[in-house]
């Protein structure tokens, strides 16, 4: 079964992972900029990570016949200084108006210190002025339900936002109904330790329905697992979901949600045919 | 959705997982409590034990409220607070 990543930071991953995945069937991901595991020193390192995201990985996930997208933002973590932000920030929409780029993401809490709070309202203004695609990282562990509550609340603040172009991501079983019941996309993350595993997903997946719901892998430079979302899959029909059911969770969803990105140009690839040329 | 198994063929699926998740819990406890020192002034102890005491309630729902027991607490007035501590 075909299916999209749409969280995924394959500048942390090996070839060997582009291939693991395309064979498992992966047709397309979506990678939001991120915190690399150290703090960049200055604005032209984000330059050049942004030109990773949108020139060098698109090139190296096409040589697997992957299609590659990327999310341009400032992290949470790194939001934290506001100048180095500001920055970054002005620099931007350049970025955003390339070629396979979704739009603002991921940006969100991870403390929720008042500095985050003020990057997160300048990102957000920006996404907003530009009418762009929003995806959110929530934060981690103890701070994921506050800092999930406290991003509802600055969006409740922007009259102006689609909702259903917005992704509230990392959610978790007491967090994802807040998402959902507010109009927005939820997303679960799969990871071995943290966040949600193939089962829980399944659960939240029984419990809520399929609308509106996107499932990653979110891999990177930590413990995750860059076939996470087949693993997924597996679970889902090991537990009785037809195919169709869950083709909508990891394929149809993520391509009706990216759809929503001016960026985005993507035709699936035929899956009833084997993919070969014709002789 | 599809049709989805009775609970007791999920039960029935699911009771070898459980029970080794139960039996690594309970083994890395006797781990903890084997090695030198204790770790009941670690605030981290007291809420994993509230945890166990939420795992065994008769009914569920369990997830959500040991999730909600590791979370910090949200304050629905934070933005009329900012300027003011934490925010300070």
């Amino acid at each position: 079964m075909n299916f999209i990543d749409p969280h995924i930071h394959v500048a942390s991953r090996t070839t060997d992972d582009l291939a693991a995945m395309a064979r498992m069937g992966c047709a397309a991901v979506a990678e939001p900029a991120f915190w690399m595991g150290y703090d960049r020193s200055s604005a032209n390192s984000f330059h050049d990570y942004f030109r990773q995201l949108t020139e060098w990985e698109p090139k190296r996930c096409a040589n697997f016949g992957i299609a590659h997208f990327a999310w341009m933002g400032v992290n949470a973590k790194e939001a934290e200084d506001v100048g180095l932000a500001r920055e970054v920030i002005a620099e931007l929409p350049a970025f955003l108006d390339r070629p396979g780029v979704l739009g603002v993401g991921e940006i969100g809490l991870h403390k929720c210190t008042k500095n985050e709070v003020a990057t997160l309202e300048s990102l957000v203004d920006l996404a907003v002025a530009r009418g762009e695609q929003m995806l959110f990282h929530t934060p981690h562990l103890e701070d994921k339900y506050k800092g999930t509550r406290m991003i509802l609340d600055l969006l409740a603040n922007q009259p102006n936002v689609d909702r259903s172009r917005v992704c509230i991501d990392h959610c978790e079983e007491h967090t994802i109904h807040l998402a959902l019941e507010a109009g927005y996309w939820a997303g679960i993350t799969l990871y071995p330790t943290t966040k949600a595993t193939p089962e829980r997903t399944v659960d939240m997946v029984q419990r809520y329905g399929p609308e509106r719901i996107l499932v990653n892998s979110s891999a990177d430079w930590g413990p995750s697992n860059p076939l996470a979302v087949p693993d997924f899959i597996f679970t889902m029909r090991r537990r009785g979901h037809a195919p169709a059911a869950v083709r909508r969770i990891v394929h149809d969803n993520p391509l009706q949600f990216m759809r929503g990105s001016r960026g985005f140009a993507f035709t699936p690839p035929d899956e009833s045919s084997d993919g070969s040329s014709p002789r | 959705m599809s049709a989805l198994p009775s609970a007791a063929q999920t039960f029935d699926r699911e009771f070898l997982t459980i029970r080794a998740r139960l039996i690594d819990v309970a083994a890395t406890l006797d781990r903890i409590h084997r090695a030198e020192g204790s770790p009941e002034d670690d605030p981290r102890w007291p809420r994993l034990r509230q945890a166990m005491e939420l795992l065994a309630a008769p009914a569920g729902p369990w997830t959500e409220p040991i999730q909600m027991l590791f979370s910090l607490p949200y304050d629905p007035d934070w933005q009329g607070k900012r300027g003011q501590a934490p925010f300070a």
